[in-house]
């Protein structure tokens, strides 16, 4: 793990209509080729401080710099940050109407204007290596969950992201598909590739995770090692809400 | 029984045969047809511009930077909203007159007129089923373009509205339908469209039997073609439903 910093939060708040408050100042740092977990109880505002990390939602104060360039800055176009960014998503999102080819090739051939051949050859390796090479022209509604959010993983990286973020990727799975979507973040997380994780399972947060964030209130409350955070924890909601979870 | 099919043949001849009026029915048929492929037209452009200003405001509205684009956009909104009040909110054909004898009271082209009336309010119904489809697709969708880097218009072009066309063609094809029957009160701005057609031949012969089933007869075989056509459409839809 090199001290690159890829991302850099500062004074990051979030507040929606009727005075709910989902973030109250989080500052952090995350390196390249780092596997940062963020857990927490719901409502902590964990997703919305990873979606808040590709201005899926807009901070409402606070800095967001990611590869040198502040991304919160409204003259910055965020679309082009937003290709180095890629995010996977609870209900994976994958486009129905699209077959899973055509799902992972339109993003690099309309916006990278990659060559269509080219672009599907990348698919193709992709698919390959998450075991799904013989699902390229089928749709999405002909695919289990599990294989959706692998779909939905490798279609992220058809845009060679630096960094992936991971919205709870296996909270709508059943659970014996589970596995095969945590194995394929653990081969990624192996190839050094950055991630950001809000997940509950606390076993890929021990297993893969560089530095474990635990959230609540808005705020990043313990943050270290799996170890640290697992074997000995501080703060007295950590304790509480590993209490309940493990 | 002999008596009834000679005054049928008589009527029929008086009605359609005499002074080729069933050329008149032709003629006004012709009308009404053009009148209301152009107002789809227009209808359909006016329709995909409001439903675009009008969703984009509402699914950017969360999550934009106050600035002067946005207030812009807020302006505009207010504008299709007041267009969509006042065109759904009252009679069309007290729209067509007043198009007619106040805003284009310089043109007699009664036709061109109709066409504009007919599709300045048609476009506010088009409008808010084009909304509705757009609406409909999970904001997942959306958020999943806009993740991988395309840009508003991008994400809508390439992921939202290719979706959206599949929800709303049943419904465009609805509003069509009542479109044409719609356009059967041309006859107040002295368009002679099919039923106009129909009255007239009625004020001539004085039998209002048959000019007028006549007419209504060809309006239903018209909307049951269209009908036929839409549900083949969505047959074909639905078999293309992944």
């Amino acid at each position: 793990m090199t001290t690159d910093v890829l991302i850099r939060v500062e004074g990051l708040v979030k507040h929606f209509g009727g005075g709910i408050h989902a973030l109250n100042g989080v500052d952090t740092e995350i390196h390249r080729g780092e596997v940062v977990v963020v857990i927490g109880p719901s409502g902590s505002g964990k997703s919305t401080f990873l979606r808040c990390l590709n201005l899926l939602e807009m901070p409402s104060a606070g800095r967001i710099t990611f590869e040198g360039v502040d991304i919160t800055d409204p003259r910055v176009n965020i679309n082009l940050h937003r290709q180095k960014m890629g995010m996977v998503f609870q209900h994976f999102n994958l486009f129905p109407n699209m077959t899973v080819l055509k799902n992972m090739t339109i993003a690099p051939v309309t916006l990278r204007k990659k060559s269509k051949p080219a672009a599907e050859i990348m698919a193709k390796q992709l698919l390959e290596r998450v075991g799904l090479s013989d699902r390229a022209d089928a749709y999405p509604n002909q695919l289990s969950g599990g294989q959706k959010q692998r779909i939905a993983i490798v279609r992220a990286l058809c845009m060679e992201p630096d960094v992936m973020l991971f919205d709870e990727p296996t909270s709508a799975l059943d659970p014996e598909m589970v596995g095969e979507v945590l194995d394929v973040m653990k081969q990624l997380a192996r190839e050094g590739m950055t991630m950001v994780v809000v997940t509950h399972e606390m076993g890929f947060a021990r297993e893969v995770g560089d530095r474990v964030m635990f959230m609540d209130g808005g705020k990043i409350i313990e943050e270290g090692t799996p170890e640290k955070i697992f074997e000995h924890p501080e703060n007295a909601r950590l304790k509480e809400f590993l209490g309940k979870i493990l | 029984m002999q008596a009834w099919i000679d005054n049928f043949k008589s009527e029929f001849d008086t009605n359609f045969i005499q002074e080729n009026r069933w050329q008149d029915l032709l003629k006004g048929l012709g009308n009404t047809l053009t009148i209301t492929f152009f107002a789809l037209l227009i209808g359909i452009v006016i329709g995909v511009i409001i439903a675009m200003v009008r969703s984009t405001y509402d699914k950017t509205q969360s999550n934009a930077r106050p600035s002067l684009r946005r207030k812009l956009f807020g302006v505009a909104n207010g504008l299709c909203k007041v267009y969509l009040t006042v065109l759904r909110g009252t009679p069309v054909v007290v729209q067509l007159l007043i198009f007619f004898f106040v805003i284009m009271a310089s043109s007699r082209n009664g036709v061109l007129v109709a066409s504009i009336a007919f599709g300045l309010n048609s476009g506010a119904y088009v409008a808010e089923i084009i909304r509705g489809g757009i609406m409909s697709i999970d904001n997942g969708q959306f958020e999943a373009g806009r993740s991988l880097g395309f840009n508003y218009l991008q994400t809508m072009q390439h992921i939202i509205i290719p979706q959206t066309v599949k929800n709303v063609l049943p419904s465009l094809m609805n509003e069509f339908i009542a479109l044409l029957k719609e356009t059967s009160v041309a006859g107040y701005v002295a368009v002679t469209d099919l039923t106009k057609a129909g009255n007239i031949i009625r004020g001539r012969t004085f039998s209002p039997f048959m000019p007028l089933i006549a007419v209504a007869l060809v309006y239903l075989a018209m909307v049951m073609f269209f009908s036929w056509l839409e549900g083949i459409l969505e047959r074909r839809l639905r078999n293309s439903d992944h």
